[in-house]
């Protein structure tokens, strides 16, 4: 009978641990803007944004917007306001790394809107056909090295950061800030050996945080939006490596009106204004 | 015995009248879940098999990432076993066999790192052993050691998330087991130690091997807590499930590539050690 215990126990374990193998897990917050009476006070502001006027007695109902995840703070505040501006309307994010979010809309996930951080995911989009309209730059954004506050390294150049004992974390190179970190570093002829390479700009940035590294290459948007737990240093070379933020309304939307006004939104004056408030530059 | 028949339609048995010791046929309501059930856990299998890119598989496998990511992940999921054994074998007895006010909250904390998402568990585990956590500064203080971004982090992320999974299954062995031998090797002048060594421990090891295996297996899938905790380097901190997310980022038929690999692997091992402690055909 022990020999039948362990039999049973074995097999059990050896199909569970073959599936348990792979599971890897991701995630991508979703928030949902409220439409609350809080958010009146900006809607004043706001009025100028809702350009499309013409239309927007027809725009209702729900929309669904994919977004980078640099992008968070920003089109959080948008949604918003376009809730304000639009009564009826309530607005969903899935804020994530650009690459997942353009698999998950070719994949048929229920977009409206895809506001991306990197011209190339946004062409993986355009390629299957996604998109309705041809994607439009709404913001640029470079990067920056992160360091501890008070910059106990004493750290000013890029070339500082292939010191060995300069602990440094990058972006990988399969995500955006990645791809605009090696570009950054090619063009500064400086080769940095760092200790991880990071799965989003976030993690690098909250290795900062945590004091685990001593700098990452960020956006400047993520050092202005950690609110003084980073410090930002400017360095010449993030000229060369600017990243473009495209975005365009999807052809699967079950609510063109309003993807096409949530994009003529982000591309408003007022909203231009925001977006330069937290850092990101002119297209 | 039916237990032992329904496991072992092997090729051994095959030339049974396996039917002529059922009573009547399987009933309905229970082989239709059980149908589903299988079909549920084995598409995912199917859909990797499928879309696998079979005839780009020499040059996606080839390209120097597999090799160190499946090295290190065998490495890391061993030696975080090992860890598991060598501190959870005694900690399921203690929640066992011993009473003390306390033991059903500690059993629960013990389960904590199985209800925690792994990059909780990675948040949690910086917070303490980083170079700026309550025990980290001080083991870098006192001994220069920084367990992030080194292949002893990806050991103790996941031998974190491992370890519950071999308690638990220990601890329910001990449970199971009775408890009156060890009484017997008292009386008969065993100290409780040379018990727990010669009686308890031969007792529970079919418990031991399975939950074993359990945690090698949770901490060869180890995603989470290990990015989080030990970073991603290739070669030093990058596992296998680590390559795949990274690999999907960009190019998913590597990714697909590089999860059969990991899912051969895993398999046959686990197969070959189910030989070896039934110590029958496997």
């Amino acid at each position: 009978m022990a020999n039948t215990r362990i039999r049973t126990a074995a097999l059990g374990v050896t199909t569970a641990a073959a599936l348990l193998a792979l599971t890897a897990c991701s995630s991508s917050g979703t928030t949902t803007a409220s439409s609350t009476a809080s958010s009146a006070a900006t809607a004043s502001s706001s009025d100028a944004g809702s350009a499309s006027a013409s239309a927007s007695a027809a725009i209702t109902g729900k929309l669904t917007v994919f977004a980078a995840a640099s992008l968070k703070k920003t089109f959080t505040q948008f949604g918003k306001e376009f809730e304000a501006a639009h009564p009826g309307t309530t607005v969903t994010f899935n804020f994530g790394g650009s690459d997942t979010l353009a698999a998950s809309i070719v994949s048929g996930a229920p977009a409206d809107v895809f506001a991306s951080a990197s011209t190339a995911t946004m062409t993986t989009v355009t390629k299957a056909n996604d998109n309705a309209a041809a994607p439009v730059n709404f913001a640029r954004n470079s990067l920056e090295i992160a360091v501890v506050p008070g910059n106990p390294k004493g750290i000013t150049t890029l070339q500082q950061l292939s010191s060995s004992s300069v602990k440094v974390a990058l972006c990988a190179k399969t995500v955006p800030c990645g791809a605009a970190a090696v570009k950054a570093l090619a063009a500064a002829k400086v080769t940095v050996t760092p200790v991880t390479y990071e799965q989003d700009v976030t993690s690098a940035l909250t290795k900062v945080e945590l004091k685990e590294v001593d700098a990452a290459l960020v956006y400047r948007t993520d050092v202005q939006g950690a609110k003084g737990k980073v410090l930002g240093v400017d360095f010449a070379a993030a000229q060369q490596a600017v990243t473009s933020y495209p975005i365009a309304p999807l052809t699967h939307s079950s609510n063109s009106a309003a993807a096409q006004a949530f994009t003529a939104f982000v591309l408003s004056a007022p909203a231009q204004q925001e977006l330069a408030a937290a850092g990101f530059q002119a297209p | 015995m039916t237990g032992r028949d329904l496991i072992s339609s092997a090729p051994s048995r095959r030339g049974r009248p396996w039917r002529r010791r059922r009573a009547g046929a399987v009933p309905v309501v229970l082989l239709l879940p059980a149908v589903l059930g299988l079909a549920f856990l084995v598409l995912p299998l199917v859909g990797l098999l499928v879309r696998a890119p079979w005839s780009g598989m020499a040059g996606l496998l080839g390209d120097g990432t597999v090799w160190p990511a499946l090295r290190l992940s065998l490495i890391t999921a061993t030696a975080a076993t090992a860890v598991s054994l060598v501190l959870g074998v005694p900690l399921a007895w203690l929640l066992a066999r011993t009473d003390f006010p306390g033991r059903t909250l500690l059993r629960t904390l013990v389960t904590v790192p199985l209800v925690m998402p792994p990059v909780v568990g990675g948040v949690a585990l910086l917070l303490v052993f980083g170079r700026n956590g309550l025990v980290g500064r001080w083991l870098d203080s006192a001994f220069g050691i920084t367990l992030p971004f080194t292949t002893a982090g990806v050991v103790v992320a996941e031998a974190f998330v491992a370890m519950p999974f071999l308690v638990l299954s220990v601890e329910g062995a001990l449970r199971g087991a009775d408890s009156r031998y060890e009484e017997a090797a008292a009386t008969l002048g065993a100290s409780r130690f040379t018990a727990f060594r010669r009686v308890t421990l031969p007792l529970v090891a079919p418990g031991i091997a399975a939950g074993s295996v359990l945690a090698w297996a949770r901490a060869l899938g180890e995603f989470g807590a290990t990015i989080t905790f030990a970073g991603n380097f290739p070669g030093t901190t990058q596992t296998m499930p680590l390559a795949v997310y990274l690999a999907l980022q960009e190019d998913p038929a590597t990714a697909i590539a590089l999860s059969l690999v990991l899912l051969v692997v895993s398999v046959l091992v686990l197969v070959g050690l189910r030989g070896r402690w039934t110590g029958g055909p496997a």
